[in-house]
């Protein structure tokens, strides 16, 4: 189990890595919830895997980190939030300026610098 | 345990919800409550600046849970003095905000400022790193708003790298915080630096790693070469009292550098040894060098100071990176300077671009009200450049004593002085071309549409250069005050019992653990 999650973690974060650098809002947007998908998994694993175990302290001996999941769920609520709030300004960007890369290239918009 | 630690942060998220539920349609009562709130949030942290100045260090314990399982917030020296300068800072941007009419451009203005202000107060508080992601965040949030406040295609377009390139610093600072949490099963400040001193010499991978990229993370947000690239455009494009807001912001990420490398990973600590204590010097040296070569090359005055802040960030840093007791006194005098001067530039070029029309290096018919505003450029250039007499010299000179005894002390002084010639020449190019040369055209002084700046957004520009001149008067105490500060840092020891002692909820427990 430890390869199947660890290989999740690393194949979302080079797709999500890939994305981001292809400079156009669509694929970024996708890219950066790509990475967060992979830190939400890395950060759920970062208690140990543990399986079937509650992740609540009780009497039993074995338990699962009830930690990293209460981050988790905190990371997930903030990225969501992110998210919406990116693909509203990427599209009042976009259908402002008719342009959805996300550099300033030269030669591109009146500010390129 | 008092409740006023807890104070700056409530106090804005209180006030921003009442401000958009109860006055969103008068600008009026939005603008008494907004600045009411921040004249009480300067009270309160000037309270609480006092009650730390002896040494001592508040905690709250939310719910009163005690402290390696409850969030805490704690209020040392360092923290109150960042909370009373962000609530000093605040209040003279939202005077200009109000005197210039920036805050009825868009909607919201007041609301997403005290949330703001909410988020930076919290993540100078706070004991616990989660909890610093969490108000990062908060601020982040607001910050989105208030960048892309009055809209525009540009202004939404620097608004999306802005956003973008700090939605991967988060997730950078989650990959560090889930690295720190698998490395050591705790996330609060002063229970990491015990554990961190108890891992073994074999196995630091983990922890090497986790502090990487928490360097990385606060470097974004404290715009250090190379990852100062979301800079120069956003705070070039936002407007003007937020860009002057956001010159605290760059601070947070000064901020945290001092609070967990100090703290939780110390420069003599084995297991990180050969990370920050090696590299974060000539990073730094980097950026106020590339700082002052953007200061130089700016064809915009906006650019202009969004390089100078680069390059004084490069200095604070400078300072912080030698971490010694000596080297973050001065850096700690160079941040209050370095704010107050940035924020006062970037309201002096919203004043010339308010007479000017345009931003362009260009010369120019001279316009009304160019005396008043050239004295003000000159004041804000000085003191930003580091030339005597003002502030940036003094804590220039006290940067430059504190390398004596470092063993880059020859590369440190180079750095500094050829950085600061650039941008002195940079500035006067720019205070050249924009005065000087505009008298000697001859144009006629174009009357029409352009009416003076108001007498307000004056006020708030000159009463941030008073505070600069106050800072330099009274360098003495200031900088026993921030020895003292630095004092408390490098020894934590203070800090951690505090934390860690405290009873609550669950310390029996945590007594039963150990």
């Amino acid at each position: 189990m430890e390869i199947l999650v660890a290989s999740a973690i690393g194949i979302l974060t080079a797709g999500g890595l890939y994305l981001v650098l292809r400079m156009r809002t669509f694929p970024v947007i996708l890219g950066v919830s790509l990475l967060t998908y992979a830190v939400n998994v890395f950060l759920f694993a970062s208690g140990r895997l543990t399986i079937g175990a509650p992740p609540i302290l009780t009497d039993a001996t074995t338990y699962t980190d009830p930690l990293p999941q209460a981050l988790v769920l905190t990371a997930i609520v903030i990225s969501f939030g992110m998210t919406a709030v990116v693909v509203m300004i990427a599209l009042g960007a976009y259908l402002g300026t008719n342009d959805d890369h996300v550099d300033d290239a030269p030669g591109r918009g009146e500010d390129a610098v | 345990m008092t409740h006023w630690v807890i104070m700056p942060v409530v106090l804005p998220a209180i006030l921003a919800p009442f401000i958009i539920l109860a006055a969103r349609y008068h600008m009026g009562i939005q603008r008494v409550f907004s600045v009411a709130g921040v004249l009480a949030l300067i009270a309160i942290a000037l309270g609480l600046a006092v009650q730390t100045s002896d040494g001592t260090v508040m905690l709250y314990q939310l719910g009163d849970w005690a402290a390696p399982f409850g969030i805490v917030l704690v209020g040392d020296r360092l923290s109150t003095m960042m909370v009373l300068l962000m609530a000093v800072l605040a209040l003279f941007v939202l005077l200009y905000a109000i005197g210039s009419k920036w805050d009825e451009r868009g909607r919201h203005f007041h609301v997403l400022f005290q949330l703001q202000l909410m988020g930076i107060a919290g993540a100078f508080l706070t004991g616990d790193l989660f909890n610093l992601f969490v108000f990062f965040e908060v601020l982040l949030i607001a910050s989105y708003g208030l960048m892309i406040h009055a809209g525009g295609n540009t202004r939404l377009r620097a608004g999306v790298q802005y956003v973008l390139f700090n939605l991967l610093g988060s997730t950078l600072f989650l990959f560090a915080l889930g690295a720190l949490y698998a490395e050591t099963g705790t996330l609060n400040m002063a229970d990491l630096a015990q554990r961190v001193q108890l891992i073994g010499a074999d196995a630091t991978v983990g922890i090497r790693v986790a502090a990487v990229l928490l360097i990385l993370v606060f470097a974004i947000k404290a715009a250090i070469v190379p990852l100062h690239f979301w800079l120069p455009s956003s705070y070039a494009e936002a407007p003007a009292p937020v860009a002057a807001l956001f010159a605290i912001m760059t601070k947070v990420g000064a901020y945290a550098i001092m609070r967990v490398y100090t703290l939780i990973f110390p420069v003599d600590l084995e297991v990180t040894a050969g990370l920050h204590g090696t590299w974060l010097l000539p990073v730094a040296m980097l950026s106020l060098a590339v700082g002052a070569i953007g200061v130089l090359a700016a064809k915009k005055l906006d650019r202009l100071v969004a390089f100078a802040v680069i390059s004084s960030m490069g200095m604070v840093m400078v300072a912080v990176a030698m971490f010694t007791q000596e080297s973050i006194a001065s850096a700690l005098y160079y941040i209050v300077h370095s704010t107050l001067a940035a924020a006062a530039l970037f309201l002096i070029v919203d004043l010339v671009r308010q007479s000017r029309g345009h931003l362009e290096l260009v010369t120019d018919a001279p316009v009304k009200g160019a005396a008043l505003i050239a004295a003000l450029f000159m004041v804000a250039a000085i003191a930003i450049t580091g030339l005597p007499p003002l502030s940036g010299f003094v804590g220039k000179l006290m940067v430059l004593n504190a390398a004596f005894d470092d063993g880059l002390t020859a590369w440190v002084w180079s750095f500094v002085l050829v950085s600061s010639l650039l941008s002195v020449v940079g500035f006067a190019r720019a205070g050249s071309v924009l005065f000087w040369k505009a008298q000697s055209d001859g144009a006629p002084v174009p009357e029409a549409g352009r009416p003076m700046p108001s007498t307000l957004s004056f006020v708030a520009v000159g009463g941030l250069l008073v505070l600069l001149g106050v800072h330099t008067v009274l360098a003495g105490p200031m900088y026993r005050y921030t020895t003292a500060t630095a004092a408390q840092l490098v020894s934590p020891d203070t800090y951690i019992s505090t934390v860690l002692d405290a009873p609550g909820k669950l310390s029996d427990a945590k007594a039963g653990d150990h």
